[in-house]
């Protein structure tokens, strides 16, 4: 049997690059041995979206992107489909988690310095996965036809409309119509199954080609490839598959179990991965009292609120768009902005640790206030984290360069 | 990173004092979807009293009654119009235009109610409507000012007058401050019965509000309980790879 089998592998190789496409990312990839918890996330992102892929395959089959039918037919999912509210709980709790997962993975690479030289390309696909992820998520939020599904859609699509004399042009383009409508719906619908998850497939595919080809980082910041034994294998490195295959099993498994209990428990997340509001059929009549994005747009939300200021002759609104915008942007700098000779934050000073601390203080502070209706005490607060977030990028030149780092190790430590 | 987590996770099982528009603290309905006696009362009273107006139209006969465990013939002969059949969902007669006349509002569709205003919201809007002659139905409701609806459940709870006192807040301005109810007519249930009632009405409106829930949970016990055992194996797996990594 396992010869026939291995017969069959040949056949296939003689034809197909089978055995050294297994061997060049699985097999023979060698990985640094010293991966820590921090380092589960990336496999943990991929989980996620082979979860929205297949879920969504499934919702597909039962949704009805029409607004008329649309809130129903969610419902009906829910109902009257068999197995359907396991299906749509696991498609929404997924979405969250996206979040959750990418944002642990992000914080990952700030910790260790995994977009420094030579890994800047790594770094960039993953921040435009980040914003094709994104647009995927904003864009399926509007599916369901909720009222905050039609009220978050409008308000972010109108900011569009405080770009200087395209704006209202764009933000029509955008939605076919001059409110959000079914036309809306229906090109949202469009984008949310095929456009962007054909985008973050192909992302996905380029991030981890990217990655195979420079090697991954490790929480000591130290290139294992500058040590190989005399078979040329790095001397820190262990083969990809099996070992980190079955670490990642373990790890896998306890996100699933904190998967299981937000579907099986609380897919509500108390309101914050679906929002009691949205259980109210869309109602172009009816603006809610208190719109607030899902959690995971919140800090970005928060930058584009705390701007009330109009300078240089232009809209305090246009400002807190262009401050949300280059919020997200900031990020692709990172590689050129830290001057830092060292990656990890084991072997850096106290400036970039306290920088760091810092900006994800005010991260979650903007992402907490970002789900309440603004008042002026938070409006102020928000304006001071708003400031700190900027200056943790436009002063890392100066103070990654000014830090006393310590000494790298030759190798890894475990 | 982590406090982010556990912010997350407690928000999730914690339960949050939610006040309604008019500032007051909500009556907490204590429902329990396990009672299954309570959810055929509140099946009854639903079908007694709301669905003359209020429609659920993604449920369906048939699902609550085999959810409910009611027999079928049962639930056609005391719980359904004659008109209607068993496989349809739980609409009503009254068309929408017709309802925004007569009310100013049509009457929203009840199926997700629970979702959208919670089960401490509903019992204390069923608990607070008081008698008040500038509103058009003779009634008003504490938890919900100028609500369009009469008070259908009147005769069974009687009507009460609400009693309010007059605050001065430290900038001089008087508003009202609700202090007590009284009663002003006694109906056929007394206050015990008559919350009770309500509150078996919100547990079906619970139920109404996602059917799934009766079975997600015990399949959650199931599936997390599987990915324990498998953590077992999976660590164990892990573990025999690894002896050799130093």
């Amino acid at each position: 049997m396992s010869n026939k089998l291995t017969a069959l592998r040949d056949w296939v190789d003689d034809r197909f690059p089978l055995m050294t496409l297994w061997n060049d990312h699985l097999a023979k990839y060698y990985a640094p041995k010293n991966f820590n918890f921090w380092y589960y996330f990336g496999a943990l992102s991929l989980v996620v979206f082979v979860i929205q892929i297949l879920t969504g395959i499934w919702l597909v089959m039962n949704y009805k992107p029409d607004a008329t039918l649309a809130f129903g037919s969610v419902e009906y999912i829910m109902r009257d489909v068999d197995w359907g509210w396991l299906i749509r709980y696991m498609h929404s709790t997924g979405a969250s988690m996206f979040f959750v997962v990418i944002y642990l993975h992000m914080m990952r690479a700030l910790l260790y310095g995994s977009y420094k030289q030579p890994r800047e390309l790594v770094w960039i696909l993953g921040m435009c996965l980040y914003l094709a992820l994104m647009a995927e998520a904003f864009m399926g939020y509007l599916l369901p036809w909720g009222q905050m599904s039609f009220w978050g859609a409008q308000v972010i699509i109108s900011l569009f409309g405080a770009i200087p004399v395209i704006g209202g042009t764009l933000a029509e383009w955008i939605r076919g119509d001059y409110v959000v409508s079914d036309i809306t719906l229906n090109r949202f619908f469009s984008l949310h199954v095929i456009a962007l998850p054909f985008a973050i497939a192909g992302l996905v595919f380029l991030h981890i080609i990217a990655l195979h080809e420079v090697g991954s980082n490790n929480p000591d910041g130290v290139e294992i490839k500058k040590k190989k034994d005399a078979d040329g294998k790095p001397l820190d490195g262990i083969p990809f598959h099996p070992y980190y295959t079955v670490k990642d099993l373990v790890g896998l498994t306890v996100f699933l179990m904190i998967f299981s209990a937000v579907v099986f428990f609380g897919p509500e997340m108390g309101g914050y991965f679906l929002e009691a509001n949205n259980f109210i059929p869309a109602n172009p009549m009816s603006t809610p009292q208190h719109i607030a994005p899902v959690w995971y747009f919140t800090p970005y939300y928060s930058i584009l609120r705390a701007n009330t200021i109009n300078f240089l002759w232009i809209d305090a609104k246009v400002w807190g768009v262009v401050f949300m915008g280059l919020g997200v942007l900031s990020f692709f700098f990172l590689p050129w902005l830290d001057r830092s000779p060292v990656k990890s934050i084991r072997y850096r000073g106290v400036l970039y640790k306290g920088a760091l601390s810092i900006f994800v203080v005010c991260f979650l502070i903007l992402g907490y206030l970002g789900l309440l209706p603004p008042t002026e005490g938070r409006t102020l607060v928000a304006q001071i984290c708003t400031v700190t977030y900027f200056l943790f990028f436009l002063l890392m030149p100066i103070y990654t360069k000014l830090d006393k780092t310590k000494p790298v190790p030759e190798r890894v430590t475990m | 990173m982590r406090t982010l987590l556990a912010t997350i996770f407690l928000a999730a099982f914690t339960q949050f004092a939610v006040a309604s528009e008019s500032g007051l603290k909500l009556m907490n309905a204590k429902v329990d979807l396990h009672d299954k006696a309570s959810l055929q009362r509140g099946a009854k009273m639903f079908v007694n009293y709301c669905v003359s107006c209020h429609s659920a139209q993604y449920m369906r006969y048939n699902r609550v009654a085999a959810d409910l465990g009611i027999p079928e013939d049962v639930m056609k002969a005391n719980l359904m119009f004659t008109t209607d059949k068993v496989g349809e969902p739980m609409t009503v007669a009254m068309r929408p235009e017709d309802g925004q006349t007569w009310f100013g509002v049509a009457p929203p569709d009840l199926s997700v109610v629970a979702r959208s205003r919670g089960a401490d919201w509903l019992y204390s809007y069923l608990n607070g409507f008081y008698v008040d002659a500038t509103r058009a139905s003779g009634v008003n409701n504490l938890y919900f000012p100028g609500a369009a609806m009469p008070h259908v459940l009147w005769e069974l709870q009687g009507l009460k007058r609400a009693v309010f006192a007059t605050e001065t807040t430290h900038d001089g301005a008087t508003h009202q401050v609700f202090e007590r109810f009284e009663t002003a007519r006694p109906g056929v249930l007394n206050e015990v019965e008559y919350q009770r009632a309500t509150r078996d009405l919100v547990n079906f409106m619970v139920y109404v509000g996602e059917p799934a829930k009766l079975v997600r949970y015990a399949l959650g016990i199931k599936v997390i309980g599987f990915l324990c055992i498998f953590f077992i194996a999976a660590y164990l797996l892990k573990r025999e790879y690894w002896k050799d990594v130093h």
